[in-house]
């Protein structure tokens, strides 16, 4: 090696170990603080806890976080079945059939990719109302369905041309209808590209902020996300316990990433989309 | 079974549930929404007064408009040297031979942040940046930089800065990622020519990898850039626009009209605003990438 690449290879990594202790300092203080009494986190927020206060979670737990988890579970499961299924239905009518007109329903679909949630904040919080579903668990589900679905439809279009037609043919030689070719071929051939969609779709969910906040009211309907920011005005000065509430938000994601990073990475491929 | 293909009446159960809810829940508010910008009405009321376009006059009248305007700006400029420019030079480096053995490694630390909810990490940082106990400031001192330490959220100054800071810490990974999927797909064989030519690295940056890449990185800017006018959630946990309305971006201006002052004509006012700006970044992006799709 010569000296310049040496040279070279040092700064690299003096560089990239600084940027990741940038990233991951942050993320280590808040899971060592969120083990420490309000004394010692006040004392002495770099150490590591004298003593670990694994209640502070219990705390977190019954504080609200418990209730919160449990709507965010609720809420990205159903959004992410319903997701998956209308999403690869339409993706397979819209990948297999020829007619007059698909092009341009296809494009309609695709067209929801370009709209910014905020835009139909204040008219969604009204229709809401109107067929109310305001303030249920179905005024965020119904909303983020609708807005994760083009993004899964275009993931799943794309994967689903891909499927060899060849293998259709093959097993509708004894006959089978268009039902049998999505439930028997489409679906198990799809499972990668599914699996990648209920991943990115999911994240996104969990992750939701502006619609949970304003399309329920009632501190029992609430998601995490939310839940959190009330737990900050409610425990105000008692760090370790708010701490540990975010650590509890955090990392079903961070885990579920470094799990399924092959899905995730897939789904970031055939998407290039963010959020 | 071509012909059943080939039959709309046969597709169409398969489309139209999905394509029901798109056009109800993601259309038909957006159009609403710029007839309710016409009216003055407030949440809980029955009556709606047509004003027509006075909101839009006063939108376009109101300062806060342009401090919001000028954050949103900031925040693309920003994000776009750090999280397209960073983040390309970032992911060439994990390319390059003498590190690609730990670029997984590299790549899934430098990825996390952006798998957290942005709320989440607003409420993290906010305590990060806390004079008395966050470690920001003990960062500083600890260099010995003690004229450094600062109110940075604060500050209306520091605050937009400050704030958009944590959104490069949450997202620059993500740049990364895509750039790196796109870098996968450059030929070998033209960084083995490129070599032999005697390129160095910063030649062979310019003349192979970023042309070869040139349509992700179109789309990664766009992203970015229509990403910093949606902004909401991180300013809205750590500022909520202040101090004064030193932060406030198109997204809180909007939540703050419908949801603080009641007046929903004029947030509508303020989201057809995003719409529009929105809108007309996501035709150029989907332009763009066509062209380069053909190219």
């Amino acid at each position: 090696m010569t000296l310049q690449n040496k040279v070279y290879r040092t700064v690299i990594w003096v560089w990239f170990l600084l940027y990741s202790l940038w990233i991951l300092y942050p993320l280590l203080w808040l899971v060592m603080n969120g083990l420490k009494s309000n004394s010692e986190f006040f004392l002495d927020t770099w150490s590591l806890p004298k003593q670990w206060l694994w209640q502070n979670y219990l705390a977190a737990w019954d504080a609200g976080i418990g209730q919160y988890f449990f709507n965010s579970i609720l809420v990205t499961l159903v959004s992410v079945v319903l997701i998956l299924l209308l999403g690869s239905m339409a993706a397979y009518g819209l990948s297999r059939f020829r007619f007059k007109g698909v092009d341009a329903l296809l494009l309609i679909i695709l067209s929801g990719l370009m709209l910014a949630p905020q835009v139909s904040l204040i008219s969604l919080y009204k229709i809401l109302q109107t067929i109310g579903l305001y303030n249920t668990y179905w005024a965020l589900i119904v909303p983020y369905v609708a807005f994760q679905l083009p993004f899964a439809i275009f993931l799943m279009r794309s994967y689903f041309l891909s499927i060899p037609r060849e293998l259709e043919e093959s097993a509708c030689m004894d006959g089978c209808n268009t039902w049998g070719i999505y439930l028997h071929i489409i679906l198990p051939m799809g499972r990668p590209i599914l699996a990648s969609a209920a991943l990115l779709t999911g994240m996104s969910i969990w992750n939701e902020f502006m619609f949970a906040m304003v399309f329920v009211e009632d501190t029992s309907l609430r998601t995490i996300p939310v839940g959190l920011m009330n737990l900050r005005s409610q425990l105000n000065t008692n760090f370790g316990v708010q701490l540990a509430g975010l650590t509890i938000a955090a990392l079903p994601m961070i885990i579920a990433f470094v799990l399924f990073q092959r899905q995730f990475v897939r789904g970031l491929t055939a998407g290039s989309v963010k959020g | 079974m071509q012909k059943t293909f080939q039959n709309a009446r046969s597709a169409l159960p398969y489309i139209l549930p999905a394509l029901l809810l798109i056009l109800s829940f993601v259309f038909l508010p957006m159009i609403l929404n710029v007839y309710y910008s016409l009216f003055r009405w407030n949440a809980f009321s029955v009556e709606r007064d047509f004003v027509g376009w006075e909101y839009y006059v006063r939108l376009f009248r109101d300062p806060v408009f342009y401090t919001a305007v000028k954050n949103n700006s900031l925040y693309a400029v920003i994000s776009i040297v750090v999280q397209v420019g960073g983040g390309l030079v970032i992911a060439a480096i994990l390319e390059d031979r003498l590190i690609r053995r730990w670029q997984s490694l590299f790549r899934t630390i430098f990825f996390i942040p952006s798998v957290i909810s942005i709320a989440v990490v607003g409420l993290l940082w906010q305590l990060l940046y806390n004079p008395d106990i966050g470690l920001v400031n003990g960062a500083l001192q600890m260099l010995g930089q003690n004229e450094w330490v600062h109110a940075w959220l604060g500050d209306s100054k520091t605050a937009i800065f400050a704030v958009i800071a944590v959104s490069q810490w949450q997202f620059t990974g993500y740049m990364v990622m895509l750039f790196l999927i796109a870098m996968h797909k450059i030929p070998e064989d033209l960084y083995e020519s490129s070599m032999i030519d005697g390129a160095n690295r910063i030649q062979t940056f310019f003349k192979i990898t970023i042309p070869q890449i040139k349509e992700m990185i179109l789309v990664g800017t766009m992203i970015t850039v229509i990403g910093a006018f949606k902004v909401f959630d991180e300013v809205y946990v750590m500022t909520f626009g202040g101090p004064g309305r030193s932060t406030e971006v198109l997204g809180t201006m909007l939540y703050r009209a419908a949801f603080r002052n009641d007046e929903m004509g004029y947030a509508s006012t303020i989201a057809t605003v995003i719409f529009a700006i929105t809108f007309a970044l996501s035709l150029l992006q989907m332009k763009w990438s066509r062209s380069g799709q053909e190219g």
